[in-house]
């Protein structure tokens, strides 16, 4: 039973899809949110803004909520919420929290988003 | 109400339990887990936490008809399906089945940041996902600490977690969940403040070598529980905890007899040897017979047909069968015909419960009427002597129960201890034989006796026990005012009233002899006697005739001479008297 093969361990097999079409650097980005709470929302709305200073257009963001899709929190490992996964480009990353208050914390991290790593 | 205290909280109507299937945790707890309520279990690595909350849930599926979810945040999947493979626990077929979701958590620190608060709503969506996917009615967590590995905001974590274990209740199901023990409080993480209404802690110490597993219920909210720290161990089907007092004396008794193998012991005990059921103890100093006593009832019950058990802590079968050849004793035999079985280990392979564990699972599978435990003493070892004494009458109460006939041997060193020692397991035996050394004349002889034997008339004579290659013989040993002879002190003895015997008997046949000569002399003389006296009588009648006849031809002549001379006188008539004798002879 191999549950635990890299191809699904992370990731949706709509992202596999994404990553096999797309090998451009587009950012593909998943926001798990529970419910339409406050922190849900200021969440999304700190993560759009941060897509549209930081990726300007390159980037394809969904939105999921948990009650509406359980089962996607097993086959992505989604433990908190609200929770961004980062599928591509590579690595794989996950940033959990509200995001309030940061000012692109996790793009200005990420080494590609800064050109220090070449992947 | 007392009722109620004995018997800790087995029949409460106001907290239902979760009947966990495990064997003997149900006995301590009462009846199982709480139902719909989380329990803790915790423990050092190793213990067996994850295996206790994977047969809670697998027993809970097989035998209870409950589903289950396991989160592991430890291992995953596949991992855990080897892992409870090896107990016999087919979890992939279970999760095919849909019996039981089986769900690794898996937090990579490496590739998580936060930023923001959160909370673990995604958690709590998975889990109840997986509850309701199958309608389950257990969950286990293992190990839900592994959460503060991966998540730095301690505060929402613990807020969290707080948050969880409520909603598992309001929930309804059953939860166990696992924690790494810590150093100053039960789990490394204080988890024990959000799950009080059960914890159960593990342990898994080394004492002297030999590894024992302990489990003690901390904390059973809302019941009476047992609170002593109980031996468990894992065997190949799963945890098994052994409650120390697992049964009561009330166990049904038989009259029936069966023989020792040796005529003599029989004879001993009543003539009939023991009670079938009874448990016997044989205790010796080293070299005194003991193996072979317990070979030849263990031999005995073969002849009869029964099926015989031993347990070997010191000697190999081999090694007993070849030791016994040398004594007329053909167990091989009985080992071929299926009759007897034997089951060698050494004491220190394994702790006092496992030990307990096999021999149980030994006797189980065989079904014997004869069980051989040699020697008892070995296994002693392997405990302390509170742990062993429990262990033995564990072992005692449920061989009597399946009306098994027992005997234990029991090595002993010489001196005065050697009673003293066995008291606290003799309390628990129905019969004890005693086997001693007697030393002497340049010579060591072995002797037995009946200490005890409840139940039956006894001799309580000390016979000596005798080996030879036909076999052993008990043999009256002599008892004098200089003590107790044996071996060739015993045959100088016998020899010695053999002679003396035969020299009585001698000197009766010669005075005997003597006496008759005497008689034969007297007899002679008194033989003489009577001849002479008849002579003599003889003689009278004759002396007496030759006077009669004198005294008619004297009177005839008188008459004659009267008539010539015309004289008118009397004629006489002859008197003749009768001689006469005292004796009457005739």
């Amino acid at each position: 039973m191999p549950l635990r093969t890299p191809k699904n361990r992370h990731s949706a097999k709509a992202f596999e899809k994404a990553l096999a079409s797309k090998s451009d650097g587009k950012y593909i980005l998943r926001l798990y949110v529970a419910g339409a709470t406050a922190r849900s929302r200021s969440a999304l709305r700190r993560v759009y803004e941060i897509c549209e200073a930081e990726l300007k257009g390159n980037y394809e963001l969904e939105v999921i909520d948990v009650y509406q899709q359980p089962e996607l929190t097993r086959e992505n490992q989604i433990v908190a919420t609200p929770t961004l996964v980062k599928y591509s480009p590579l690595p794989l990353r996950r940033f959990i929290g509200s995001m309030s208050g940061a000012a692109g914390p996790f793009f200005t991290l990420d080494p590609i988003a800064k050109g220090k790593m070449v992947v | 109400m007392k009722q109620k205290v004995a018997n800790p909280a087995s029949r409460n109507p106001s907290l239902p339990r979760c009947p966990t299937g495990i064997q003997g945790l149900d006995e301590i707890t009462g009846g199982g887990l709480p139902r719909g309520r989380p329990t803790l279990v915790c423990g050092g690595a190793g213990c067996g936490k994850t295996l206790m909350a994977a047969e809670f849930l697998v027993r809970g599926v097989v035998e209870f008809g409950e589903p289950g979810v396991f989160m592991s945040f430890e291992e995953s999947e596949p991992e855990l399906a080897a892992n409870v493979a090896s107990l016999g626990f087919d979890l992939p077929g279970l999760v095919r089945r849909r019996k039981i979701v089986l769900d690794y958590v898996h937090i990579e620190p490496s590739e998580l940041q936060e930023s923001g608060d959160y909370d673990l709503e995604g958690l709590f969506v998975r889990l109840n996902h997986a509850i309701d996917s199958i309608g389950a009615k257990r969950v286990v967590l293992d190990t839900i600490e592994a959460l503060f590995a991966g998540l730095r905001n301690e505060a929402i974590l613990r807020a969290e977690l707080r948050r969880l274990f409520r909603w598992l209740k309001t929930k309804g199901v059953t939860a166990v969940i696992t924690a790494e023990r810590g150093r100053e409080q039960l789990t490394r993480n204080g988890l024990e403040e959000y799950v009080s209404d059960c914890v159960i802690l593990l342990d898994h110490r080394v004492v002297d070598q030999i590894a024992t597993r302990k489990l003690r219920v901390v904390k059973f909210r809302g019941a009476l529980h047992g609170t002593n720290e109980f031996p468990f161990l894992i065997g190949d089907s799963g945890i098994s905890v052994l409650p120390i007092t697992s049964l009561g004396l009330n166990h049904k008794i038989s009259n029936e007899r069966i023989g020792t193998g040796v005529r003599r012991l029989d004879a001993m005990l009543g003539g009939r040897g023991f009670f079938r059921g009874s448990s016997v103890l044989l205790t010796g100093t080293p070299g005194t017979g003991k193996t072979i006593v317990a070979a030849n009832i263990a031999s005995a019950a073969c002849r009869r047909g029964e099926r015989a058990l031993f347990f070997s802590f010191e000697e190999s079968p081999s090694q007993i069968i070849r030791n016994m050849h040398s004594i007329g004793l053909h167990m091989d035999a009985f080992v071929k015909g299926g009759l007897l079985r034997f089951h060698s280990a050494r004491p220190s392979l394994y702790g006092l419960e496992m030990h307990l564990a096999t021999m149980f699972k030994e006797i189980a599978s065989f079904r014997p009427q004869v069980v051989i435990v040699d020697p008892v003493t070995s296994l002693m070892d392997s405990g302390t002597p509170s742990e062993c004494r429990a262990m033995v009458t564990r072992l005692v109460d449920y061989l009597k129960a399946k009306h098994v006939t027992t005997i234990f041997t029991s090595l002993t060193q010489g001196g005065h201890a050697l009673q003293q020692s066995e008291a606290s397991m003799s309390s628990l035996m129905d019969t004890w034989l005693l086997l001693q050394d007697f030393e002497g004349n340049g010579e060591r002889n072995r002797v037995l006796y009946v200490l005890k034997a409840r139940g039956m008339a006894h001799s309580n004579q000390v016979r000596e026990f005798l080996i030879s290659k036909n076999g052993v013989d008990l043999v009256d040993a002599y008892i004098g005012a200089s003590g107790v002879l044996t071996g060739s002190a015993r045959a100088a003895q016998e020899a010695l009233e053999k002679a003396t015997t035969l020299a009585n008997l001698q000197e009766a046949a010669r005075r005997k002899r003597e006496l008759g000569r005497k008689r034969e002399v007297l007899e002679r003389q008194i033989g003489a006697l009577r001849s002479e006296y008849e002579t003599e009588a003889v003689e009278l009648r004759r002396i007496d005739q030759q006077v009669g006849t004198r005294t008619l031809v004297l009177s005839t002549e008188r008459a004659a001479s009267g008539r010539l001379r015309q004289a008118d006188a009397h004629t006489s008539n002859g008197t003749r008297d009768k001689p006469k004798f005292a004796n009457g002879r005739p």
